[in-house]
């Protein structure tokens, strides 16, 4: 029965949102707490000589302030730093020792009686450095690109494919050709959450550490490992999380600090960063590519040529996934990418929100573009005629690929048949008007995961998995899955998540979660009803008693026939036969490896969009935009445009606005705040449209559905990109477009 | 943020008494600038006296015909009174074209001619900053500079001292107005032209303005001159809201009964120390009617002298051709239509 799912339900937690009954890692309180602030690194790369905490000390109320001269003794080991999302390298280590490998590196931590007082503290500390030279200029260093070290990462994230045909040949033969190069600036997520960790020190030096994390049981795993601590001693909860983008798939620096120091002082504290610091960690690389796509008169792709060079630290090889894009959407026969990082001095990037798609993506999508000009063949046209069933670059079938009904959808609404493909040949007044469109796609993948049921004496379904809410509705979609597969009303029904000590759970990342824990939802719920079919069968005079489980359906709190509703038996009166205790199950879901393994699995959006440019003062408005979604089943189809809203949102952002600008003579970000590290307002958001396309899949998961947390922005940038080509007439390869490269 | 003392005086006279009694003390108004500078360590006053608690301030008519707006009426109201809203359009469109409504509701008049620069480095003081730490040198001379200035940067040696810009939308409307700023001091009261209230960096970038650090703001006088008819704020930035100018251009026109410009005022805002304006550029457009040539060398004239950095050298044609399209918007008396933005969209 399907009550809830596919519905557009609230939010479950919408109330405690708004209301601020819902508690974020900083707004936890413990007795006797104390504050950490802290003491950032002012050079990129050297050592600190010297490090004077005595004026910081002789405050009264400061209780510690921990360098890497005092620190306590921390692993030995880069193993026991490596978290469920780190790359292959040596991870860095807090208060390791006097080395500095990036500006803003965490070099002290002050503990005092108030956050304040640690605040103030901290500027009084005094650090001699001895400066070495650093680079943190990837243009300028692309002579230093080298292939990542493989590791576990290269799992979930493989190199391109080796090459396929002849591309140097068929490029040269090709009658049109177009050859581009593509870059973006750094990102930093800038969640509207700043990390915060509060260390609760309970008895016998157990730990209780409410965390800002995609992943509670990643800092568990984090803490027991660099602190020698056992499981059993150390709890993570995080049942909020103030949006995240990625940048909470690793543990950050104020979870260590923040454990050192409640251990050190036998004390609970608690350790938040400032705006400015959340500048000083993992962030989407500056990434440039070079693309050239050869075709025949026909507008047949036939040969791609797609690099990549991303930066990454000095410690840890981060990749993405970025010209692996190209084929996987274009079916070429004669393809080569290739993909090469740079160590620079900056510390390791981090996936944000579509990692390398919404990087890969926008060039390829604006390198088509280019070439349906070259060609003269509407843009749309040119996707339809290398449009593929096949994702290439496995060499596999689509599970489902309702792309085609996206472009159609979309252009449809958006009225794409109206466009005059002369480049300024729009205008309204003063501005002129682009219309520019994009293919956009993600992955849809599933983990295995696992997920607890109970259904309480009084007849309540209580669902917990150890997975995270960043605020893209997860709460609210495994309620939905928890009480249509038991026939339940949703007040009956409680989900709960962010806990380590609830059942296994991914990070919260790839867009998979839905299906991830939502099929372990689905599946545990499965099986606690067949426990509860059991129970009901044994009620006295049950109607159920020789009915076999395929015969009943779960509907209105009752177990009954499918095929003569009114034999039925409440749930509660199958509890009630459990000798008065609750009904319990565990259960785990692994992918169908078997069923999946033959195809490729990706959800997939066509992206129209206006913008209007003004021809002298060359500013840009996104004045409308549709984005037509292929991402299986919708759950929930107001957290899915919600999703997909936000998601198109910062497409805006980073294809205008965006950028975390460094300094590269003293190697810093220099925009670290929100007042000068743009994100769209409100009034730069004008009219937004989503299209769900009908989607039906059985290979991806039991329910269907491919995550859509992360193809809202993949189609963006290129989409306006090539909007201000079609206004302007100007090419603009290089993301965000400001209004001084339109002058 | 160090710790400090506070007090909040009831009179005039006792917050001008007490500020020159201490070394290390600050007026705090609507605290959206001082605070965050002090969070970020960049000023780190002893003590702070609260003007909020002073006799409340008030928008007025003044008997010779202008409007006295008092230092610690709010940039909100102000923008929304009638009488501003109706007599001096120009200073409303500015206020609104800055910082958002929350801040609006907060920011003083007052404050805002003291709001100090936007420059990423004068905020960080990881980076040199002469105007943070004279003499540490200039961290956005050589470095990112998109949001620098273009004139009057010259000091006495051969590279700029400083090259932050003033960053207040309000102050550049009060430029174009010819209005002025009353101050009280140890001394008595005082007026200063807001022409003369900012100042350019020169040897001294510490220096911000001309007031020194015991003079109280009390009010802000506009001339009777409404120039409610042909007036333009234009603000160019990297978003539709909430970001301070790359280039601003605040036009006040008077014109004869034939359509000539008898009287034109031009401010700019974004593009150095203060804001800045050019009576020979100005003086080009009078008695002459509209022309995008003319325009065009109304605005040469004015970016006469101007000098990029890298980063912020498009200002240079940005300011130009903003120049030319406030002008053109002023002149026409549309001075929202065909905006790059449209009003709705600042507010
Ligand atoms: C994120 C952000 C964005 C912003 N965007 C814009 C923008 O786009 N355009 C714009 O114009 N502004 C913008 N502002 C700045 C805002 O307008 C100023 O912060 C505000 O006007 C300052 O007024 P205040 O009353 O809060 O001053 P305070 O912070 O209280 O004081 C500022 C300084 O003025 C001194 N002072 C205050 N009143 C007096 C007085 N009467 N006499 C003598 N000294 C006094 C104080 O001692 C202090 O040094 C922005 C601010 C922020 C934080
Ligand atoms: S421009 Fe002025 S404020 Fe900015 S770094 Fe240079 S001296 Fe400091």
């Amino acid at each position: 029965m399907s009550n809830y799912i596919g519905k557009p339900l609230s939010r479950v937690d919408g109330v405690a949102k708004v209301t601020g009954k819902a508690k974020y890692a900083a707004e936890f309180d413990a007795p006797d707490l104390a504050y950490g602030y802290v003491v950032s690194s002012t050079i990129t790369k050297g050592r600190i000589t010297h490090i004077d905490t005595s004026e910081a000390l002789s405050l009264p109320g400061v209780l510690s302030v921990i360098t890497h001269e005092n620190r306590p003794k921390i692993a030995w080991l880069d193993m026991s730093y490596k978290d469920q999302d780190a790359p292959p390298g040596s991870p860095f280590r807090p208060l390791r020792d006097n080395k500095i490998s990036y500006s803003g590196q965490p070099i002290a931590l002050v503990v005092a009686e108030t956050f304040e007082l640690a605040r103030y503290a901290a500027s009084l500390i005094r650090v001699d450095y001895r400066e070495a030279p650093h680079e943190t200029n990837l243009d300028t260093n692309l002579h230093r690109a080298r292939k990542p070290k493989s590791g576990l990462a290269s799992l979930l994230k493989p190199p391109p494919p080796k090459p396929r045909g002849n591309f140097d040949e068929v490029y040269a033969a090709s009658s049109a050709k177009v050859e581009g190069r593509y870059s973006h600036s750094p990102e930093h997520h800038n969640p509207m959450e700043m990390f915060a960790s509060t260390v609760v020190y309970e008895k016998d030096d157990k730990l209780t550490i409410y965390d800002k994390t995609q992943g509670a049981q990643n800092s568990q795993l984090y803490v027991t490992q660099a602190f020698n601590m056992s499981f059993s001693d150390v709890r993570v909860i995080s049942p909020f999380v103030g949006g995240a983008f990625g940048s909470g798939l690793r543990p950050q620096y104020q979870l260590f600090l923040a454990v050192m120091a409640a251990r050190e002082l036998k004390r609970s504290v608690r350790v938040t960063l400032t705006r400015q610091q959340m500048f000083t960690f993992g962030h989407r690389p500056a990434t440039i590519q070079n693309i050239a796509l050869g075709a025949d008169s026909t507008g047949k792709i036939n040969a791609i040529y797609h690099d990549a060079v991303g930066e990454t630290s000095q410690f840890e090889d981060y990749t993405e996934i970025v010209p692996t894009w190209s084929p996987m959407i274009y079916p070429a026969e004669n393809v080569t990418l290739d993909y090469k990082i740079v160590p620079l001095d900056v510390f390791t990037p981090l996936d944000m929100r579509a990692p390398g798609g919404v990087t890969g993506v926008p060039a390829i999508e604006t390198a088509i573009d280019e070439m349906a000009y070259e060609l003269g063949i509407d843009p749309l046209e040119l996707r339809l005629i290398n449009y593929s069933d096949r994702n290439m670059a496995e060499d596999k079938p689509f599970s489902s690929k309702e792309l085609r009904e996206c472009f159609r959808q979309g252009a449809e609404r958006f009225g794409w048949a109206k466009r005059n493909p002369q480049p300024g040949s729009m205008r309204d007044g003063r501005n002129l008007i682009g219309w520019g469109m994009s293919t956009g796609m993600w992955d849809a993948n599933q983990m295995p995961a696992r997920a607890e049921a109970v259904l309480t004496v009084n007849g309540k379904l209580r669902v917990t998995s150890a997975t995270a809410d960043i605020g893209t509705g997860t709460y609210t979609i495994m309620t939905q899955i928890a009480a249509d597969t038991l026939g339940m009303p949703i007040e009956d029904v409680m989900f709960k998540l962010g806990d380590s000590d609830m059942p296994l759970a991914p990070i919260e990342g790839g867009s998979w979660t839905a299906a991830t824990v939502g099929s372990a939802v689905k599946v545990v719920c499965e099986e606690l009803g067949k426990k509860l079919f059991k129970l009901a069968q044994k009620v006295p005079g049950s109607p159920l008693a020789k009915a076999k489980w395929e015969d009943v359906e779960f509907a209105d709190k009752h177990i009954r026939l499918k095929q003569n509703p009114v034999a039925a038996v409440s749930l509660q009166q199958a509890v009630d036969q459990n000798g008065g205790a609750a009904v319990w199950q565990k259960s785990t879901s692994l992918p169908a490896m078997m069923k999946q393994k033959n195809y490729a699995r990706a959800a997939h959006s066509a992206v129209f969009v206006e913008v209007m440019v003004d021809e002298d003062l060359g500013t840009i408005r996104v004045t409308r935009a549709v984005s037509a979604i292929a991402g299986g089943k919708i759950l929930n189809p107001k957290t899915a445009r919600s999703q997909i809203i936000g998601g198109m949102v910062w497409g805006i952002s980073k294809a205008l606005e965006e950028e975390s600008v460094m300094d590269h003579s003293i190697g810093r970000f220099m925009n670290h705040s929100l007042a000068e590290y743009h994100v769209p307002v409100n009034a730069d958001i004008h009219d937004l449209d989503v299209i769900f396309v009908e989607e039906h899949d059985e290979i991806v998961n039991p329910l269907g559905v491919k995550g859509l947390g992360e193809i809202g922005i993949v189609g963006m940038p290129a989409a306006i990109a090539n909007a201000v080509f079609h206004a302007t007439g100007k090419r603009i390869r290089e993301l965000p477009i400001t209004l001084d490269k339109i002058l | 943020m160090n710790s400090f003392s506070y007090s909040r005086p009831d009179n005039v006279n006792a917050a001008v008494s007490e500020i020159s009694g201490q070394k290390q003390a600050k007026f705090i108004a609507g605290g959206t600038n001082l605070l965050d500078l002090m969070k970020e360590n960049v000023e780190h006053p002893h003590h702070l006296i609260d003007i909020n608690h002073l006799p409340p301030g008030f928008i007025d008519e003044l008997p010779e015909g202008g409007l006295r707006l008092g230092a610690l009426v709010t940039n909100a109201d102000t923008a929304y009174h009638e009488l501003v809203k109706k007599n001096y359009p120009l200073l409303s469109m500015a206020i609104l074209a800055g910082a958002s409504p929350q801040l609006r509701n907060m920011a003083t008049n007052g404050g805002n001619l003291f709001q100090r620069t936007r420059c990423y480095y004068f905020y960080d003081t990881a980076t040199p900053c002469n105007k943070r730490e004279p003499g540490s040198g200039c961290g956005a001379l050589t470095g990112y500079n998109r949001i620098h200035a273009i004139l009057g940067t010259a000091s006495s040696g051969d590279t700029p001292q400083c090259i932050a810009t003033h960053p207040s939308d309000m102050c550049v409307a009060l430029r174009a107005l010819d209005a002025v700023v009353r101050v009280s001091g140890p001394n008595g009261e005082r007026t200063v032209p807001i022409a003369d209230f900012h100042r350019l960096p020169g040897d001294e970038p510490q220096r911000d303005n001309t007031i020194e650090p015991d003079e109280l703001v009390t009010a802000i006088d506009l001339p009777q001159e409404h120039f409610n008819t042909h007036y333009t704020y234009l603000k160019l930035r990297d978003r539709a809201s909430y970001a301070f100018a790359l280039v601003s251009v605040a036009v006040a026109l008077r014109l004869d009964e034939g359509g000539q410009i008898a009287e034109a005022r031009i401010a700019l805002g974004g593009v150095a120390h203060k804001p800045w304006r050019n009576p020979a550029a100005e003086a080009l457009l009078t008695g002459k009617t509209a022309g995008e040539t003319l325009f065009r060398q109304v605005a040469e004239q004015l970016l006469d002298g101007a000098q990029g950095y890298g980063n912020n050298t498009f200002k240079i044609e940005l300011a130009k051709r903003a120049i030319v399209r406030a002008l053109e918007l002023a002149y026409a008396g549309s001075t929202q239509a065909d905006d790059a933005y449209n009003q709705e969209d600042i507010l």
